[in-house]
């Protein structure tokens, strides 16, 4: 097992140096630049030059490309062209809010998900089968921005429950230790400013959470209907197992296989930001920092957030891959 | 008393758009305590969803209408207990070892477990007093090193072990019924002999009865004290083994017995088969369903579903025209 980690964290390497290629001959062939951004449309041939001679962009790619390696390998990611501050600073103050946020959809997608999927699983036809089903189609079509203003409209604006936007009361004067304002307020046992924290996650977690919520019950769904006619489930019956046995140990241990692949892939998905979800709730993410840096060109900022993403992607997948063998011996990894 | 008396059980399976399908039309048999009784037929005849219905494990949904009754042990009627109940009764007084022991063992969880949750649910045994009882009950069927074995996976035992530990959790809880679905089918034939003396064993030991489900009339002659034939769901011959073999009346169960192949038969001798396939069906309210296979169909076969008759030493069939009795056999 720590041999296959091994080996597979050494994979990592070639992907990310391949990724690294691509993504920054890409981006250096956008049309545009960052002196659009910081001139507008005004700027004369000769500042635009100017600006681009500074930021060291009239060279040659592969030249660009070397000095940009040569950081990456001190784990240097540069300065942000619009922000003029450190890209490693910018992505540990938002990214934590990032993972605060897919740790809330996650929890209740998984937590609504699985239950639901699998209740629907065993009332096969009933109103409650029916109902989920359908009601995952519109969680599927429902556009998230749409359910995330519904939501502040109904929920906070209205009957005043939760808050509309932050990720916490700044006058609260909260401690920051890690950014990741709810263990912060943990750590400190500053519990209001832990609870306050927690509670601006639920509206947007709520509104992240309906695209994974409705994939986890319809994969939950099918894989416990799959399980439900194996000849195993009927032995377990046989033998006058209690109903949670039967549930726990021989159907959900057996359908979960589907459900982690997709758990994996929808949790890499929400950690490289919620664009939508944050503009509505003016949560301090990676999502609506990425999307400036998009439209300034932010090179330094693109690639080292796109690669860090990348890196956290993988190593969630690696976990699945982990996970896998743990839940089936036959699984065998190597 | 019988310890099990099935009367007029049937099964029908309604959907809607398609034909009622009666997939058992009113069985009747009855079990002895000690007693190996055989349920021989084709796939199709309605001898798996015999076997299910007793264990209360057919699909509980509109459609499926289970009748007749089968008192188990003087008082319980097995058809109409309620799921609870059923629950305390499978597994500790009425179990049940499946056709392919690959996919009727959970993958993903050790035998240990699977045996222990028996010992846990029924008897109450848990941690050691159950690897115990488990370590003992593998030794029992016959698996050699059970210690290791309950730590491993089904995939990691071959087909006659995986058997072998279906049948220990099966007898986990010495229950006084055992129903076996084709127990052999899915293995090699020297495995099979094993199996086979295994349960024989097993029977002969503590007294348990069998109910034998199969369509092999070797494991019959091995095993089986009395005999019920099925065809299209209902018993068209039952008798006690001996009678069976020697004087087989109804003709489908003399087909059955003409198609075995014997060492002692003339080279190059063709084999007896059965015209037609199970699927040439005339449904029994309008004569006998083996009528459309039958090399004896007389006149009297259409029209009217054939009685049982009963003749001598309890050797009932159903026929118009049975196969000739040739000689006086003893059971």
């Amino acid at each position: 097992m720590i041999r296959f980690i091994v080996r597979r964290l050494l994979q990592l390497i070639p992907t990310l140096f391949g990724l690294s290629i691509l993504l920054f001959t890409w981006l250096h062939r956008l049309p545009g630049g960052p002196e659009t951004a910081i001139l507008g449309e005004r700027g004369t041939p000769e500042l635009r030059a100017q600006i681009r001679a500074n930021l060291g962009l009239d060279e040659p790619i592969l030249v660009q490309y070397g000095r940009f390696m040569q950081r990456m390998l001190k784990l240097d990611l540069g300065t942000s062209i619009s922000t003029k501050r450190e890209v490693t600073t910018e992505f540990i103050e938002r990214f934590p809010g990032t993972v605060e946020l897919t740790v809330m959809a996650m929890i209740i997608a998984i937590g609504v998900g699985i239950p639901l999927g699998y209740l629907a699983a065993r009332r096969r036809g009933s109103f409650l089968d029916s109902a989920s089903v359908g009601g995952s189609l519109i969680g599927i079509c429902v556009p998230v921005f749409f359910l995330a203003y519904v939501l502040k409209a109904i929920f906070s604006e209205q009957l005043h429950l939760f808050p509309s936007s932050g990720r916490q009361d700044p006058t609260l004067g909260a401690t920051r230790i890690t950014n990741f304002f709810v263990l912060d307020g943990l750590m400190t046992r500053e519990w209001d400013a832990a609870l306050d924290a927690l509670w601006h996650l639920v509206l947007p977690g709520i509104a992240l959470a309906s695209i994974p919520l409705a994939i986890i019950v319809r994969i939950t769904r099918a894989s416990v209907l799959e399980v439900l006619s194996e000849d195993y489930v009927r032995t377990a019956k046989s033998k006058g197992l209690t109903e949670s046995t039967i549930r726990g140990r021989h159907i959900l241990r057996n359908a979960m296989l589907p459900i982690v692949t997709v758990i994996g892939l929808l949790t890499g998905g929400l950690l490289s930001g919620a664009v939508l979800t944050e503009t509505v709730f003016a949560f301090s993410g990676i999502g609506a920092f990425l999307k400036d840096a998009i439209s300034n060109l932010d090179y330094p900022v693109l690639m080292g957030f796109i690669m860090i993403i990348a890196v956290v992607y993988l190593l969630v997948n690696l976990l699945v891959d982990v996970s896998y063998s743990l839940i089936d011996p036959r699984v065998r990894v190597r | 008393m019988p310890l099990l008396d099935v009367k007029d059980l049937s099964v029908t399976f309604a959907r809607r758009g398609q034909r009622t399908v009666r997939a058992v039309d009113g069985v009747s048999f009855s079990v002895e305590a000690g007693q190996v009784v055989g349920l021989v037929g084709e796939s199709g005849c309605g001898k798996s969803v015999t076997s299910l219905a007793l264990m209360g494990l057919l699909p509980k949904q509109r459609g499926v209408t289970v009748g007749g009754s089968a008192i188990f042990a003087d008082d319980t009627d097995l058809l109409k207990t309620d799921e609870r109940t059923m629950r305390d009764i499978r597994g500790r007084d009425v179990a049940m070892i499946f056709q392919d022991p690959l996919s009727s063992l959970n993958p993903v969880v050790p035998i240990g477990v699977q045996v222990t949750e028996v010992l846990t649910r029924h008897r109450g045994m848990t941690g050691d007093a159950a690897r115990k009882e488990a370590t003992d009950l593998l030794n029992k069927v016959g698996i050699p090193d059970p210690t290791r074995r309950l730590k491993e996976y089904p995939h990691q035992l071959s087909g006659g072990m995986r058997q072998r530990a279906l049948i220990a959790m099966a007898v986990a809880c010495k229950p006084r019924l055992l129903i076996a679905d084709e127990p052999t089918t899915a293995l090699d034939v020297t495995i099979q002999a094993q199996i086979l003396e295994l349960l024989r064993g097993l029977v002969r030991e503590s007294g348990t009865a069998l109910i034998m489900i199969t369509h092999d009339l070797g494991v019959v002659a091995g095993i089986c004290d009395t005999v019920n034939v099925l065809y299209a769901g209902r018993v068209v011959e039952s008798a006690r083994r001996k009678p069976l073999f020697a004087e087989p009346r109804h003709p489908y169960t003399h087909g059955l017995l003409g198609s075995v192949p014997r060492l002692d038969s003339g080279r190059g001798e063709k084999l007896h088969a059965i015209r037609g396939s199970v699927r040439d069906v005339l449904p029994w309210p309008d004569g006998c369903a083996f009528a459309p296979r039958c090399d004896r169909q007389v006149d009297a076969c259409v029209g009217e579903p054939p009685a049982l008759v009963e003749g001598i030493h309890r050797h009932a069939y159903r026929c118009v025209n049975p196969e000739p009795a040739t000689a006086e056999v003893s059971s």
